[in-house]
């Protein structure tokens, strides 16, 4: 029988990086819709990236620049006592930078969709930029966080070439449910592979109808 | 220049204006150089063709836009960019109505209120909550959806949602340019309301004439980013330079009157125009003392230069011929004429009329710029 552990790792990672790019996307998709500046492209094409390399590249790189022979991942060896590489937190930084598109460009095109006008009525009613953010964009762009969410999550699940460049495959640490079937398909146990992955194939469906019926148009695009 | 003319420049430079801008910028081929003064408070309209610069300069006041120069308003600084000073627009007491009134979607009107409420708790409560619902008879709109209510209605609430920010200066951007005429109407009263009942400085940006000359006492004219003219509006309704602010065949000069009696045996209103008489056909919702302010077209007065006897218009104005424009292609002249108290000049204009005459007849009265004359008013209408 396949365990439960794969699953619950694939949620807990997913969870985690959806979070962490809640945090960092919302202002950075932000910046993306409102600023003038001539950054913006180079920005733009950047958070795009995940989208058009190869995972194993982005692998690679990450597990360059998050090994303990990098400043990084010395850095972080000396403040936690583990290395990023082979480790559930060194997942979650290479998901965050994997699924960072999936966050930003639909709160991009949903802060763009906002537009300007109620951000400058919220000026002049004395709101600051950030609480502008906060308490006028932010409600105005729901669709789009339900949007950003559901793909960041979904996206996150169905990782496979950079969780296995960066973490491996250790149980209960780095093993999540692709690696799961890879492994399983390697050792020729088919029927585990089919249940883990009829039940991927199931969520990702049910994922996408949520976002397609939420949004009429797919809010993830190429730069 | 006329003297018209000159007087109208003369009421823009008081020493410690409200408000003074002074502003360059460059919107692609637009060039925005304005400098202006607004000395008192009350309602100053903001009024050019589209593409004048009003909508350009609202938005450099409101601080949306970049410009060089500067901007004081009361006693802060908003803009001073050789001191390095631009002041954020939540930081500014601007006060900004759009023509779209942009009411929150995702709250109802009670809560856009709020928004604008709570953000100013901590100011000096000019405004009044409860004044404000009332005067804009909002309270069985509160509970509704913004985005259920008409376009009047919505106008209404982001009128009483600018006020509750406590604003030190108000910017109306054709608050009534998005409405039909029939809600034009609706709304027009909440606009006199709000000159009435708060007195908060006003720059009310207008393209529409009448709408000028029904709101706002004072007023400064737009082109190409310029100011070409200020002063108050019956100033310049009686510019002959400025067309686009009188109209061109449908020229009118506009009057302050006082109801000085309602006559009910000849049904007459009897207004008293700067000491002079004038009756009209009664008006039964006026009460004396009542300010009215008339609307005279240029095509309805005619001119004499002895006080006339035998005359069956009775509506006979003494004042002094100020302006005479002849253009050798029309049939036509355009007349300024400068209203008196009757007595010796006291120096105070009491109000223009403008009065089209035929050339032949300006030439054979002998018309000359200065001289006395009597100007015959045939029909008045009223402004509300």
């Amino acid at each position: 029988m396949i365990g439960l552990g794969p699953i619950w790792l694939t949620i807990a990672l997913a969870c985690a990086t959806t979070l962490v790019l809640l945090v960092l996307g919302t202002p950075l998709a932000w910046w993306l819709a409102t600023t003038r500046s001539r950054l913006r492209p180079v920005v733009e094409a950047l958070t795009a990236l995940p989208l058009v390399l190869p995972p194993t590249v982005l692998g690679f790189y990450m597990l360059v620049l998050l090994g303990p022979a990098s400043a990084l991942g010395a850095f972080w060896v000396t403040v936690t006592g583990e290395a990023l590489t082979f480790s559930f937190s060194g997942l979650v930084v290479a998901s965050v930078i994997y699924s960072l598109p999936f966050m930003v460009q639909p709160l991009q095109s949903a802060f763009e969709q906002v537009g300007s006008g109620p951000v400058e009525a919220a000026a002049t009613l004395r709101a600051s930029r950030w609480d502008t953010l906060t308490s006028v964009v932010m409600p105005l762009s729901a669709g789009g966080f339900l949007t950003a969410i559901v793909l960041t999550f979904a996206h996150t699940v169905g990782e496979f070439g950079v969780v296995l460049m960066v973490g491996g495959n250790i149980p209960g640490e780095t093993r999540v449910v692709s690696i799961a079937i890879y492994e399983y398909v390697e050792t020729l146990r088919y029927g585990d592979a089919h249940r883990l992955s009829i039940g991927l194939l199931l969520f990702s469906f049910a994922v996408l109808l949520l976002v397609y019926r939420n949004n009429r148009r797919m809010a993830v695009r190429v730069a | 220049m006329t003297e018209s003319a000159d007087k109208g420049r003369d009421t823009s430079s008081v020493a410690q204006a409200f408000l003074d801008i002074s502003v360059e910028a460059q919107r692609g081929e637009f060039q925005l150089s304005t400098k202006l003064q607004v000395a008192e408070a009350g309602v100053t309209a903001l009024f050019g063709a589209s593409g004048s610069g009003k909508t350009s300069l609202l938005r450099v006041l409101a601080g949306f836009d970049r410009a060089t120069g500067s901007i004081r308003c009361g006693n802060e600084i908003w803009l001073d960019s050789e001191a390095g000073i631009n002041v954020p627009t939540h930081q500014r007491g601007v006060g900004l109505m759009f023509q779209d009134a942009r009411l929150f979607a995702h709250l109802n009107v009670a809560e856009n209120l709020q928004f604008a409420r709570r953000r100013a708790a901590k100011l000096p409560q000019i405004v009044d909550y409860d004044a404000v619902v009332a005067a804009f008879e909002l309270e069985p709109l509160l509970a509704r959806r913004s985005t259920e209510l008409s376009g009047g209605e919505a106008q209404r609430v982001a009128l009483a949602r600018t006020l509750l920010t406590q604003p030190q200066l108000l910017l109306l951007d054709e608050p009534l340019a998005a409405l039909d005429d029939q809600r034009k109407a609706d709304l027009l009263p909440y606009l006199e309301t709000l000159v009435r009942e708060f007195s908060i400085p006003l720059l009310y940006v207008s393209h529409d004439i009448d709408e000028v000359a029904r709101l706002a006492p004072n007023m400064v004219v737009l082109e190409a980013g310029a100011v070409v003219a200020q002063g108050t509006t019956a100033e310049l309704f009686a510019r002959l330079d400025l067309p686009e602010v009188s109209g061109r065949l449908e020229a009118h000069a506009l009057l302050q009157g006082v109801v000085v009696e309602q006559d009910q045996h000849w049904q007459l209103t009897r207004l008293s125009v700067g000491g002079q008489e004038l009756s009209v056909p009664l008006r039964a919702r006026l009460v004396v003392g009542n300010q009215v302010q008339l609307r005279v077209r240029a095509r309805d007065v005619a001119l004499a230069i002895a006080k006339p006897a035998g005359l069956s218009i009775r509506n006979v104005l003494a004042g002094r011929l100020v302006e005479l424009q002849q253009n050798v292609e029309s049939p036509f002249a355009e007349a300024v004429i400068e209203l008196s108290d009757g007595s010796v000049a006291t120096g105070a204009a009491l109000g223009y009329l403008r009065s089209r005459i035929t050339r032949a007849a300006a030439a054979e009265l002998q018309l000359s710029e200065g001289q006395t004359i009597y100007a015959l008013v045939k029909t008045v209408s009223f402004d509300a």
